[in-house]
């Protein structure tokens, strides 16, 4: 049963092949039994998924189902939920239980979705490797000696361990595409502004957006239809009407322009990865599309403006975090400053802090035109490379990820190789556009991601290029050796 | 030397938006602690800010009332501090690019003198909770009712020189938000907050003096005291040879005294950035023309218009006008009793005497335009003579009822019946033979100062209600023979 996609799930339930009961208990066993070794979950809710698997066959059965009734699908610890612990990875929330629902917990919700748990991540989404987690790292089901990427790993390797049929996550930098890249998973990180933000605890405001991982660019589409909304509780949230993303999803590929930017291919670029990618493009071009290259000229400066403005964002973001009114607090606060202080060093993790330091000091007097402002500027020119890059291509293409699944520690004591894992992704969170990551091939049985990104709102066209993709090749159906 | 003060203003303005400005909570004054403060008031993780349009079209108002320049793209930045009553470790503010740029207001002075201070502008934020030191054995409370509410933060130019001038310009401040009703101006609940920037320098001399910042001044007369001390301090400091800090002070009304409450050395670095959960916002020309329509009569305007409607002086205008609660007494009672000139002065005189001695509001006033309108009613009519008015006003104001029912119960009645002044008239006259005969013999012109005689002695046993006018015409014709 734990083979299904969601688009099978979906089918499944309608038919009354199984109920929603059934498959959200046997995907609680296999947590239960199988996740002590991934880690992927922080909080697991047997109690409230069978109620809501409950309710939802019930409906099932009245026949009055929502579009993804009965269906269970993992949130990343990131989103809010009523009741439900919501760490965020941290040990300043480790006491956090939210009185109100992320909007795309809601939205889930409305649409008969069950929730079997909470995933593990970075702490506050900062990291590339699920190491900064306060509740331990995750394992990665292709090699339980690396890292599953992050900061989503957790959703991650719990879709890969089939221990979820697909799972929300967000993206910063890369965290949804990322993950998907070194788990073998399809994972959607959609336009800037198209979902909801609220309830979404932020790390980085301006380039925080919520997204999908799962096992095809078909369930990616399902997901993502009712993911997307406009929320007025989120003044960055685009008012435009949610298409249905499954509709061009069969469309073939003749004519469409695939750019690819010759700065993806540099140094730094795993050999065998970037020969994965180069395939994929054949692939493409047997489906009827045409290879263009392009240039995106101030890709070397995406890294840098991407850690002045994310971590000045969450300088201030994070201050909420005092230990004056939720989270974490020191015992026996000696003053006021006492109590910020201790109840910060204790509740953050190295990460975070290093963060925090970094951002608090790009802001500061006689620093912030050097440093923030600089970035922005730069923002705006990356923006500018894809705007003026989409004059002549529909779609960019090239590698997710500089190289497959790396070991444990191995880029722990090197906070810039770590950044460097994102070089590809971080572009598109500058700039706010669409990017997607589908599997194209094992290194060393380890996968490979490549990468597609969209115009802005060209979400339907990204998952039509991917499922097209996936209709031509079966990478996307290769599963760890070792689950079961 | 002779010195000169110079003196900037920034004020906070609380608007009466019904919520607040990036949540949906109420703005109500008085509730129980921390029940108006909602997840994002309380920054819980995961949240966001969403302006409040209402907020936005005060601002707007204001800064039309006050000729400025509408800031048609205005940011909120975040000021980073760390404080227990800021929720989210920022105040969310704006700037660089606020939604009032630069104005001005014209203040009209004693003895006819005008004087325009201008605005450098006036930016829109939210204000901070509270924290409550008493009452907590050892620790503080916080309470987040206040979190989140909007102000306007309006920064003057450094153009007042004077304690009068500041307190002039607050209080036009304070006539103009409140008859735009975007501010409820109740400045004990803390809807307006002075902070007085003050410098002194040798009289005749262009270059700033080092200033101080006064903050938190929330009445005239505080202002107007905090302003006189911090001045002679200043003043005293330069004169024995020393320098003035640049510092925060706090002045304590009910001590009289001020204290140095930081430095500028111990400032923050507020870290400002433009906040990413808030779009810029843009106000367009129609928006703000829409807004202009809306506007409340502006105390200007209502100063003129009751000039030529009411015919009242330039100067008593002004002084109802000053405050929108006074011009609505005026025109409610006016409306009743028809008597504009004796009413405005009812309003200025007894009615503000009685007030003030009270410490209460006229919107709140015990005696109501109504019981008013009756009062000056029946002074109209001759019923009542203006001493005895006063008392009748004394009575409504302690609640004995309206003028009609205390002038029956107390028997406060005019009296212009001659039958019954004749009675008195004749009782002095028998009485004061001596007086009668000097005033006979006198001539004409001495008689009209001795008939003061005649009247005191009539008005004394009358009680007072003699109606004055017909015990002359009486006292007159009785004494010629």
């Amino acid at each position: 049963m734990h083979q299904f996609t969601i688009a099978e799930l979906v089918k499944g339930l309608r038919n009354k092949d199984f109920s929603s009961t059934e498959v959200t208990q046997h995907y609680l066993e296999r947590i239960a039994r199988l996740d002590k070794t991934y880690n992927s979950y922080i909080t697991v809710t047997p109690e409230l998924a069978l109620a809501q698997a409950k309710a939802a066959d019930k409906r099932l059965a009245d026949g009055n189902q929502p579009a993804l009734c009965g269906v269970p699908i993992a949130h990343k610890d990131i989103f809010c939920t009523t009741g439900v612990r919501t760490s965020c990875g941290s040990k300043m929330l480790d006491n956090f239980i939210a009185p109100y629902n992320a909007t795309i917990v809601d939205n889930y919700l409305d649409s008969g979705v069950v929730m079997l748990g909470k995933t593990n991540m970075d702490e506050f989404a900062m990291g590339s490797s699920n190491e900064t987690s306060y509740y331990g790292p995750v394992k990665n089901p292709w090699a339980i000696d690396c890292v599953p990427g992050g900061s989503s790993g957790g959703s991650a390797a719990a879709v890969a361990a089939h221990l979820a049929p697909a799972a929300t996550a967000s993206d910063t930098g890369g965290s949804i595409r990322q993950p998907a890249a070194l788990c073998g998973l399809t994972g959607i990180k959609p336009t800037y502004g198209r979902v909801s933000r609220w309830g979404m605890i932020a790390f980085a405001s301006s380039l925080d957006q919520a997204g999908i991982l799962s096992r095809t660019a078909e369930d990616a589409a399902i997901l993502l239809n009712d993911m997307a909304s406009y929320d007025t509780k989120d003044s960055t949230c685009v008012e435009r009407d949610v298409p249905d993303y499954t509709a061009d999803l069969n469309k073939p590929l003749n004519g469409l322009r695939i750019g690819v930017p010759k700065e993806y291919f540099g140094e730094g670029l795993n050999p065998q990865t970037a020969a994965h990618v180069e395939s994929a493009i054949k692939v493409y071009e047997s489906l009827g599309a045409t290879i263009h290259s392009v240039s995106l000229p101030h890709t070397h400066l995406a890294v840098p403006a991407y850690y002045v403005i994310a971590p000045a964002e969450c300088s201030a973001n994070l201050s909420r975090f005092d230990g004056v009114r939720y989270g974490h607090r020191c015992e026996n606060p000696k003053d006021l400053n006492d109590l910020y202080m201790r109840s910060r060093s204790e509740g953050f993790g190295a990460e975070v802090k290093r963060r925090i330091l970094v951002g608090t000091y790009a802001l500061s007097a006689g620093y912030y035109d050097a440093y923030y402002s600089k970035a922005q500027k730069i923002r705006r020119l990356i923006k500018q490379d894809f705007v003026d890059a989409f004059q002549s291509v529909d779609v960019i293409l090239g590698p997710t990820s500089p190289s497959p699944a790396f070991q444990f520690g191995s880029k722990t004591k090197d906070p810039v190789a770590m950044y460097l894992e994102d070089i590809y992704t971080i572009a598109t969170n500058l700039a706010g556009l669409p990017g997607l990551s589908i599997p194209c091939g094992l290194v060393d049985n380890k996968p490979v991601g490549l990468q597609l990104i969209g115009n802005f709102f060209a979400e339907s066209q990204l998952l039509n290029a991917a499922h097209q993709f996936q209709q031509a090749t079966n990478f996307h159906q290769q599963t760890a050796a070792g689950i079961e | 030397m002779q010195w000169e003060t110079v003196i900037g203003l920034e004020v906070h303005v609380q608007l009466a938006t019904k919520t607040k400005i990036f949540s949906g909570s109420s703005t109500a004054f008085g509730a129980e602690p921390n029940t108006q403060a909602s997840a994002v008031d309380l920054a819980l993780p995961g949240t966001l800010p969403v302006a409040n349009e209402e907020a936005f079209r005060f601002a707007t108002m204001f800064g039309l009332a006050v000729n400025a320049e509408i800031g048609k793209r205005s940011v909120f930045e975040r000021k980073n501090y760390f404080y227990p009553d800021l929720p989210k470790g920022y105040q969310t503010t704006q700037l660089a690019e606020p939604i009032v740029g630069t104005g001005f207001i014209d203040l009209e002075l004693e003895g006819g003198r005008t004087k325009r201070v201008r605005i450098h502008h006036a930016h829109l934020e939210e204000d901070a909770g509270k924290s409550l030191h008493e009452d907590f054995a050892g620790m503080s409370g916080i309470d987040l009712n206040r979190a989140g509410t909007p102000l306007i933060e309006v920064v003057t130019e450094p153009d007042m020189r004077s304690a009068e001038e500041a307190v002039a310009f607050a209080k036009k401040l304070h006539s103009i938000v409140t008859s735009l009703e975007i501010c409820d101006g109740e400045m004990s609940q803390g809807s307006m907050r002075f902070d007085v920037n003050i410098s002194v320098r040798p009289k005749g001399t262009e270059k700033l003096g080092t200033r101080t910042e006064t903050k938190n001044l929330n009445s005239f007369k505080f202002m107007e005291e905090a302003i006189a001390l911090e001045v002679e301090r200043q003043i005293d400091v330069l004169e024995d040879g020393g320098k003035i800090t640049q510092e925060t002070r706090l002045y304590n009304g009910d001590t009289k005294k001020a204290r140095s409450m930081r430095s500028k050395e111990d400032s923050n670095d507020y870290r400002y950035f433009p906040c990413p959960d808030l779009l810029p916002v843009i106000l367009d020309d129609e928006y703000i023309e829409t807004v202009r329509k809306q506007m409340p009569e502006l105390p200007e305007a209502k100063r003129a218009r009751f000039v030529e409607q009411y015919g009242l002086s330039s100067y008593d205008a002004g002084q109802i006008t000053m405050d929108k609660f006074s011009a609505i007494f005026f025109e409610a009672s006016t409306k009743i009793s028809g008597e504009p000139k004796l009413t405005a002065n009812w309003i200025m005189a007894d009615l503000g005497a009685y007030l003030n001695r009270t410490e209460q509001r006229i919107d709140h006033s015990p005696v109501t335009p109504e019981l008013l309108a009756g009062l000056v009613v029946r002074i109209k009519d001759g019923t009542l003579s203006s001493k005895i008015a006063k008392q009748v006003f004394e009575a409504i104001a302690n609640g004995e009822g309206d003028a009609d029912t205390i002038i029956e119960t107390k028997g406060l009645k005019q009296v212009s019946d001659t039958g019954a002044l004749e009675k008195i008239i004749d009782d002095i006259i028998a009485a004061n033979t001596a007086q009668v005969e000097g005033y006979r013999a006198a001539a004409e012109d001495k008689r009209a100062k001795m008939l003061g005689f005649f009247v005191g002695q009539a008005m004394k046993a009358s009680k007072g209600q003699a109606n004055p006018q017909a015990l002359n015409e009486l006292l007159i014709k009785k004494l010629n023979g």
